[in-house]
């Protein structure tokens, strides 16, 4: 079994984010960068799936050199080989172009299962995993908690409100990772050592045979206009006292302010 | 260019979701700017009964994609209904609700359509040309961006956050054209089919579709303790909630978690008990319309947050509270 995940360095999820100074973009100079949590749980179940049936596990990630740090994270964990994709010409791209990047790196590898977080935290466009899937022709079940591989086909788990659907597929197939998946391992000494050895190949616009116009700001049909500090909420009444006292006093909040009784 | 709105409404059973509703809403307030029709779809099986539901919301139109096929969702068969819509409909922007069925469908019917498609959004401004420019919290809603489509590619396709935009409260019932439309999709066309849904023995009110949500945190101090905010939240019709540390922690499951790495709400009420507040915290919480905090320790960052909060033991307050609204629901 062939696994393919996709992976994204963010920035840390407890991380101070400043806007720079063109308004479009964070400054990422003093932010700690991780791994995207929901990623980790897309390479942990990747490896489980390798480890009961053979295989190995790629993980790619659209980036630049510094996103070769989450990918180091990844071959440390225990993937096989890592690729990076990195071209001055992607930067500018939405949602859709980094797909279409990905679809491209990926199309003529050989994989039967595709592996990504439910949504890169920070940007939470939540969309890469399945227009991958769609560019691909193939299907997906999104934000899944649970997944069994049976002879070519998948049984995947997925919380919806109040229920859970389970979906049957063939594969080969896309599959985005909720957290309650797994617990992803911590990377062993050994696997970093190891992790150094291991091969990261990095390609280009060329060499995955995309033009220009598909990816970057030319290909995006969405743009950052402007990042702006969120709307700070009016401080509110804050009180201390006897239980009996302060509790009373909510109560009456919630009945004459909210409104909610 | 058109000037349509296409609003894809989600049901289930036969259920209209409340979010589908709002994006009717919306969708009423953009076609009034743009002077286009405004066209809702609604996807399943039997569907006859459901225009009624909407018809007051405005739409000029309702496409209806009615088949024993369409029955259980799919992604792959939803977006096939839903681009023919947007092939006869010609709509400029399409609107869906970020439910668990619009995480999963819209990016989908984007990839579908090689159209731009905006998730999560919290606020629509019609711009130049008909072109959005969608308001979307950002790094755990540390940043609001304002995204604008190129329009380069129609239609825009926007998936609104639920309990965010407002219900219009007034019929506007326009005597809609009903409309089946067939794209004739087959069993072979869907590979990825729902086998079963599994629900729990007792329903519970949904945590995203809660309106009130009482949630516990590493105060609460184990998971025994959650069962007085499901009396609390039971008392309020509402749901209960988690922070990150308790789910961590093994308290609660999962699926109770609000914040960045959890479930994204809206209520109009949160209550936060022994929740400090983290920055990933209010990712998931900081749209609610009120917030009440109860927690021990007075520099807790939630107080900054919250429009009532109390310092004080929630072993404590908790109990009493209990008691005063059972006394106020009684009248």
């Amino acid at each position: 079994m062939n696994i393919i995940a996709c992976v994204k360095q963010v920035p840390d999820t407890e991380a101070r984010i400043r806007i720079a100074a063109d308004k479009v973009s964070i400054d990422e100079a003093e932010v700690s960068m991780a791994l995207n949590p929901f990623d980790e749980y897309a390479v942990e179940e990747a490896l489980r799936l390798k480890e009961k049936f053979g295989g190995d596990v790629t993980v790619i990630s659209v980036g630049e050199d510094k996103a070769v740090t989450a990918l180091r994270n990844c071959l440390a964990m225990g993937a096989d080989k890592a690729v990076l994709l990195k071209d001055g010409a992607f930067s500018g791209s939405d949602s859709l172009a980094v797909a279409r990047i990905l679809a491209a790196a990926i199309q003529p590898r050989d994989y039967d299962l595709l592996l990504f977080g439910k949504q890169a935290v920070g940007e939470d466009h939540c969309q890469v995993g399945p227009l991958v899937a769609e560019i691909l022709n193939l299907p997906y079940v999104t934000s899944i908690t649970r997944l069994e591989i049976h002879e070519k086909a998948a049984v995947a788990h997925r919380e919806i409100e109040g229920a859970t659907e389970v979906f049957e597929c063939p594969l080969a197939a896309v599959f985005t990772a909720q957290k309650g998946l797994n617990e992803p391992r911590y990377a062993s000494l050994k696997g970093i050592m190891m992790a150094k050895k291991k091969p990261i190949e990095t390609l280009s616009l060329a060499d995955i045979g995309l033009s220009a116009s598909d990816v970057g700001a030319e290909g995006a049909l969405t743009k950052i206009k402007a990042l702006s500090p969120p709307p700070v909420r009016s401080e509110g009444k804050v009180i201390e006292g006897e239980p009996a006292e302060v509790a009373r006093e909510l109560a009456k909040f919630l009945s004459d302010d909210a409104k909610i009784i | 260019m058109s000037n349509a709105i296409l609003v894809f409404i989600e049901q289930r059973n036969g259920e209209i979701k409340k979010a589908s509703l709002e994006a009717l809403s919306e969708g009423r307030r953009l076609a009034d700017k743009t002077g286009g029709p405004l066209v809702a779809l609604i996807i399943g099986s039997d569907l006859a009964g459901l225009t009624d539901k909407i018809a007051g919301f405005g739409p000029d139109r309702i496409m209806l994609a009615d088949s024993p096929l369409l029955e259980k969702y799919s992604n792959e068969g939803y977006a096939s209904q839903i681009a023919e819509a947007v092939k006869q409909a010609a709509p400029t922007i399409l609107i869906m609700a970020f439910t668990a069925m619009g995480f999963d469908l819209a990016p989908r019917v984007a990839g579908r359509l090689q159209a731009g498609l905006i998730t999560d959004c919290t606020h629509l401004e019609m711009g130049e040309n008909n072109l959005l420019d969608v308001t979307k919290p950002l790094y755990s809603g540390k940043v609001v961006g304002t995204i604008r489509f190129t329009g380069k590619k129609l239609p825009q396709i926007v998936a609104l956050r639920p309990n965010v935009f407002p219900l219009l409260e007034e019929n506007l019932h326009k005597e809609p054209e009903i409309l089946q439309i067939d794209t004739g999709v087959t069993d072979a066309d869907v590979r990825c089919k729902i086998r079963e849904i599994l629900k729990p023995e007792a329903a519970a009110v949904d945590l995203t579709e809660a309106n009130i949500i009482v949630s516990g945190g590493r105060g609460m101090k184990g998971g025994e303790n959650f069962g007085m905010l499901q009396e609390v939240a039971d008392i309020l019709g509402g749901a209960i909630g988690a922070s990150r540390s308790a789910v961590d922690a093994g308290w609660i499951d999962h699926q109770f978690q609000v914040g960045q790495t959890g479930k994204i709400v809206s209520p109009t009420l949160y209550i936060a008990c022994g929740i400090s507040g983290a920055i990933q915290h209010f990712a998931g919480m900081s749209s609610s319309k009120y917030i009440v905090a109860i927690n021990k320790d007075p520099d807790a960052p939630i107080f900054k947050a919250a429009d009532f909060g109390i310092i004080g033991d929630v072993f404590q307050v908790l109990p009493v509270l209990k008691e005063e609204l059972k006394k106020l629901k009684a009248g």
